[in-house]
């Protein structure tokens, strides 16, 4: 039994116990010497920050991957858990953060995937309708089982996952970020059936980012930063402010050599702003802000709260449905004519957006600048001045190797955003858009670039820095913004900035709440 | 099977041949369907095979699989020295009259087209006189006077065949119903049998009870689909009869490989002449077909109408209008 | 990061494909030799019966021209990622066009109505592109599905015209009139016999040429022009694409309409410089084995035309093959092409795995 468990006052042996799981991806250390112990019949939160590693502990304990070392135990046996398939025979559902539903068939069909039993599929359905039906009395979860999984809500989707984890026998259910795709009043419901689950006996494993649904309706917590797991509390005997400074940690920020901002003239202004997704949700709702030149505007935040959408609208490639971009004075129109008037953009999925994997350094160094006219002739790509060009920028933002023939997708992602920032510093913006600078990026190049972020400020030039690291956005802005849902919840100067807030509204913790 | 064995009997016919140079050497060059396309380029392929069995004299032989092949194809059967060329299909016409000038001592045949040249013979059906006399026979036998035609392509020659069985239908009976479809507009309709009988349906289920198949291998379902649905067809080019017996009213016969035989056996004796020959009712190049799988339906009554109506049309007293001369310009 | 490892220049577009067709011809050997044929003397007469006098080179460049055309339709639109497989109907309406205009303008001189006819045949074969370019572009209907759609669309309009409009009247064959000779593409071995050269009697005519200028001005367009570099940002990732200011559909319906010309070009090959008539069907399926053709020569022009006389010689050696093998009819000329389509295309990857682990360690610079 773990030290934890005892330390929470439970005295039964854990329905889930991890110990010392360790797990690598290449030179990422995604878990560390985990430990965790699920106490029988409870809800337990597991939180973090993105990238903490919950997901992947996750996926461990659901046979997704094999864990370097470490053991699993369920109701205090060892077991080895290969597959989810494993993983469903000890007793385990998952429910993940996508839904694996076949949309076209009805939510019976969806249960019975896997599970068919019998020979013929009439006597297994009749058979598995009663069990089913029971179950929905049991947990108090609604769904009719002959409408189509196409045609329901998400929150209801979310039900059938659950109601298929149960019928296949789970007593300890995972849930992943489950309410990062529900309305409020979805995820209220969510939580009246997990109270229902552990008041039968079942046991609930609820990660999340979300510090108010931890405190709403788990037993127990456990924070992850950084591959490791820092704390276990008791819910009732911790609260969101303490849970915030563990997620976030004290560690030293990687501080960046910078003078006070000199702010002028305002370069981008945007007023009311509301964006919608493709699936026509709105992700950015009625933003407000300027960015001036000289300063370095952050935007902190976890990550799916509208800063992508956001960033894209900005740069002229989603169109905003409500609201006004002006770049200096001027509406925003599209992309290309954006550029022409000076905005660079460091994208944030550089591999999607910023980069052709399958084109050569040379190629991808003008990207987006193929129209100027210094690049033609008549038409005509001036190749050799845009090797020549590359060349010049590889040797000052020092991408490896020096080669402007290799394709992209043959650097390293260090490299790749040395690429990408070279590509849209050089081409002497007035306006850097700049999405995750430092994602997947070592060490060595994180303060490269943070360096030349500062240097491009300290020219003159308007910055928008969106980042989910805090620590990025607390060393290089010079203001920031925190952006949840898809609203900016508050802005405070740099210098006033400190993590325990920030965290609290990246959270969706208002200051009158907190 | 059939096909590597009668190719390797060729092959080695071919070779003896060679050797022999100063034998008579007949050539023959299939359309685009291929020799087994069991219709037209078959028929001509049997009255060939006909020949080489009679007289032991073998022939060359080329299937062309593209328009470039069909200029080919021809100068290389004349330049190997071949005493006659039979090109089988209409779409050698132009090709022919090229080549024919270049080589003005071998003898060309074409069928199924008219190309005027000293040393080509033409040879062309009346399918409007066969088809006639095919439409009266399906007149005769409706019982709902509604009476079906499916085609293969939308060509001329096919609408040749719809025209004269039109003329034959109005003949017996000037009310009847006509249901005209044709295939598609690629070559694949020529085998096409599901669309065929798929076709066929259609018409039985509006009525029609004989349907006249002039589609090569297409026609074959709608065979099929007669005796499916216990109506009648009437088969085309070669003798369908006992393919659905007791189904198939009758075969309009096309004896193209009777024309391929003459070809080839004229040549040989010295008769050969250049020339348009049309061949109808009266020189037996159409007919209608009657054998034991169709006795029965076709009585004696109907036969005796049918005799009638061949007896005016070669002697001119009853006129059947062939498609081309209608078409403008 | 994973770092594929690629081949240099000259192993992915010579050794590589050279390996392949060497597999294929050796499957092929052991077909003919169990059809009792001897593969050696099969190979020797499909080698000389391609090239090995001067009318078997003038038919295999003819049968090339042809794959030329469509095969750069096919490539150059692959390089926008769309999959064109609608030459076969771009090339059936590009020889409308040629028709139309040698009619019309036949009685004009040559220098006036050959031009008139080319702009003819890349204007209505460029229609047939553009309308699945259009409906991909602003519809999102797929090309694979469109093109093959408008395949049948224009069989059925060309046999419409050639059964009750353009028919030479009085006749059992759709095909128009033969074309007054001002219009007919001069054909080769006419051009070079008053030079001293004697070229066997071949329909190989001017469009070879005006092939050979179509394959260096696609690689123009797409390596050295600023239009072909955003239309391979499209091809390639449509959210670059988008990053870079570069609208997707207006390159779809450009790459689209151009790559329906070329293939309706091939008209000027078959109507203008072999036929002088339009005859119904004479695409002959060069649309289709344009796609074999692009696959081959990996969507290169310089690869496009190589596969294009690749499948020209097995064109015209196979016809000859025919001619002087008989127990090596038609249907197994078919079966050889479709071995090196087989080898050479759908199973190019079978030999790559092994010749870039050769190539690991000395991996020049590719230019």
């Amino acid at each position: 039994m773990g030290a934890e468990a005892a330390a929470a006052g439970v005295d039964e042996t854990p329905a889930v116990e991890l110990r010392g799981i360790c797990k690598s991806f290449g030179p990422v250390q995604a878990n560390r010497e985990v430990d965790l112990a699920v106490a029988a019949g409870t809800i337990h939160g597991i939180v973090g920050e993105n990238g903490a590693g919950k997901s992947t502990l996750m996926n461990i304990l659901y046979g997704f991957y094999q864990p370097d070392a470490g053991r699993i135990l369920v109701d205090g046996r060892p077991r080895r858990i290969r597959s989810p398939l494993d993983a469903i025979r000890a007793g385990i559902g998952m429910v993940h953060q996508h839904f694996m539903l076949v949309e076209p068939f009805t939510v019976l069909e969806n249960l019975l995937l896997g599970a068919e039993g019998g020979f013929t599929l009439e006597a297994g359905i009749a058979r598995a309708r009663r069990e089913i039906e029971a179950i929905e009395r049991d947990y108090g979860l609604e769904v009719d089982l002959d409408a189509v999984v196409r045609d329901l809500p998400v929150g209801v989707q979310q039900r059938v996952e659950i109601l298929k984890a149960l019928f296949r026998g789970a007593h300890i259910l995972v849930l992943d970020e489950p309410t990062g795709v529900l309305t409020p009043q979805e995820a209220d419901h969510l939580f009246r059936i997990l109270e229902n689950l552990r008041e039968q006996g079942r046991t609930v494993v609820l990660i999340t980012h979300k510090l108010r649904e931890i405190m709403a309706v788990t037993d127990h917590v456990s924070v992850m930063r950084g591959g490791r797991m820092v704390a276990h509390r008791r819910t009732s005997e911790t609260s969101t402010e303490e849970l915030a400074e563990l997620m976030v940690g004290r560690k030293v920020l990687l501080r960046v050599e910078k003078g006070p901002a000199r702010p002028g003239e305002p370069v981008l202004e945007v007023a009311g702003l509301e964006v919608r997704d493709d699936f026509d949700v709105p992700r950015v709702r009625d933003v407000s802000f300027t960015v001036r030149a000289g300063e370095i505007l952050g935007i902190a935040g976890v990550a799916g709260n509208g800063q992508s959408e956001l960033l894209e609208a900005l740069a002229g490639i989603r169109r905003p449905s409500r609201g006004r971009i002006l770049l200096r004075g001027r509406p925003v129109e599209d992309a290309a004519r954006a550029r022409a008037r000076r905005l660079g953009h460091v994208p944030e999925d550089r591999l999607r957006m910023g980069l052709v994997r399958s084109f050569t350094a040379w190629e991808n160094a003008i990207l987006g600048y193929q129209r100027l006219a210094g690049y033609l002739r008549g038409g005509f790509l001036r190749r050799r001045r845009m090797i020549a060009g590359c060349v010049d920028w590889m040797e000052r933002y020092d991408v490896r190797p020096r080669d402007p023939f290799l394709h992209a997708a043959d650097f390293s992602g260090g490299n790749q955003q040395k690429l990408v920032l070279a590509r849209e510093l050089e081409h002497d913006p007035d306006l850097l858009l700049v999405g995750q600078p430092t994602r997947g990026v070592d060490i060595g190049a994180i303060e490269f670039i943070h360096r030349r972020l500062v240097a491009m400020r300290d020219a003159g030039k308007a910055i928008l820095l969106v980042s989910v690291e805090l620590e990025e956005v607390m060393s290089l802005a010079d203001r920031i913004l925190v952006m949840f849902d898809g609203r900016i919840m508050g802005e405070m100067a740099a210098e006033e900035a400190e993590e325990r807030r920030l965290g609290l509204l990246m959270a969706g913790v208002t200051a009158e709440a907190g | 099977m059939p096909r590597i064995t009668a190719a390797l009997f060729a092959g080695a016919i071919l070779f003896a041949g060679g050797l022999q140079a100063q034998e008579f050497k007949p050539a023959i060059i299939f359309d685009m369907g291929g020799k087994f396309d069991k219709s037209f380029n078959e028929a001509a392929y049997n009255g060939a095979e006909k020949f080489r069995k009679e007289t032991g004299i073998a022939y060359l032989e080329f299937e062309v699989t593209n328009e470039a092949q069909r200029d080919q194809a021809l100068r290389r059967m004349a330049r190997k020295g071949a005493d006659v060329v039979v090109a089988v299909g209409f779409a050698f016409a132009t090709p022919l009259e090229a080549v024919a000038a270049e080589y003005p001592d071998t003898k060309f045949v074409i069928i199924d087209s008219v190309v005027e040249k000293p040393n080509i013979q033409s040879v062309v059906f009346k399918e409007h006189e066969g088809s006639f006399l095919v439409g009266m026979a399906a007149a005769l036998a409706s019982g709902t006077g509604k009476l079906g035609f499916i085609g293969g392509m939308d060509i001329p020659l096919i609408r040749n065949f719809a025209y004269g069985y039109e003329q034959g239908i109005e003949y017996v009976n000037p009310d009847a119903e006509l249901f005209v479809n044709m295939t598609g507009n690629t070559p694949a309709a020529w085998n096409d049998p599901a669309k065929g009988a798929e076709l066929a349906i259609s018409q039985f289920d509006r009525g029609a009870d004989v349907v006249y198949a002039a589609a090569g291998g297409t026609g074959l379902g709608v065979l099929q689909a007669a005796a499916d649905r216990d109506k009648l067809a009437i088969g085309v080019d070669s003798n369908q009869n006992c393919i659905q017996p007791g189904h198939v009213l009758t075969s309009m016969l096309k004896r193209v490989d009777v024309a391929v035989y003459k070809a080839f056996t004229s040549a040989r004796d010295g008769t050969w002449q250049a020339g348009t020959r049309a061949l109808g009712l009266a020189e037996q190049g159409v007919d209608y077909a009657v054998d034991e799988c169709n006795e029965d339906l076709l009585t004696a009554e109907m036969r005796a109408r049918l005799e009638e109506a061949r007896e005016r049309i070669i002697a001119g007293e009853l006129v059947v209008e062939d498609y081309y001369s209608t078409m403008k310009q | 990061m994973a770092a594929r490892r690629r081949l240099p220049f000259w192993a992915d577009y010579l050794l590589l494909p050279f390996l392949n067709l060497s597999l294929a011809f050796l499957v092929s050997g052991l077909v003919v030799l169990l059809l009792g044929e001897n593969p050696i003397a099969a190979v020797k007469l499909l080698l000389y019966g391609a090239f090995g006098f001067g009318e078997a080179v003038g038919y295999t460049l003819f049968y090339a021209t042809n794959f030329i055309f469509t095969g750069l339709a096919v490539a150059l639109a692959f390089h926008a990622g769309l999959f064109n497989i609608g030459g076969e109907g771009q090339a059936a309406l590009g020889g409308l066009g040629v028709a139309l205009a040698a009619l019309w303008f036949g009685h004009l001189h040559p220098l006036l109505a050959i031009p008139l006819a080319v702009v003819g045949a890349a204007l209505l074969g460029g229609i047939w592109g553009f309308i699945p370019g259009w409906l991909q572009a602003r519809r999102g209907s797929h090309t694979v599905i469109t093109t093959i759609m408008l395949n049948f669309v224009a069989a059925s309009i060309m046999t419409y015209l050639l059964v009750n409009v353009i028919i030479k009247p009085g006749q059992s064959a759709p095909e128009t009139v033969t074309f007054a000779e001002n219009v007919w593409l001069p054909q080769l071995h006419g051009l070079l016999q008053p030079l001293g050269i004697a070229i066997g009697r071949s329909p190989l005519n001017l469009a070879f040429p005006i092939a050979l200028l179509c394959a260096l001005l696609v690689w123009i367009y797409v390596w050295k022009l600023r239009l072909g570099y955003e239309l391979r940002v499209v091809g390639r990732s449509e959210p670059a694409a988008l990053y870079a200011g570069i609208s997707p559909a207006t390159h779809i319906v450009l790459v689209m309409t151009i790559a329906g010309a070329l293939a309706g070009m091939m008209a000027l090959n078959e109507v203008l410089g072999a036929q002088h008539r339009l005859v119904l069907g004479f695409t002959g399926g060069y649309g289709f084995v344009g796609i074999a053709v692009a696959l081959m020569g990996r969507n290169h022009p310089l690869g496009v035309v190589l596969a294009a006389l690749l499948f020209g010689a097995l064109y015209q050696g196979g016809a000859e093959l025919a001619f002087d093998m008989p127990r090596i009819n038609r249907d197994m000329i078919v079966v050889i092409q479709g071995l090196v389509i087989l080898f050479a295309g759908a199973l190019e990857h079978m030999f790559r795995p092994t010749l870039e682990a050769l190539f690991v360690r000395t991996r020049p610079v590719p230019v």
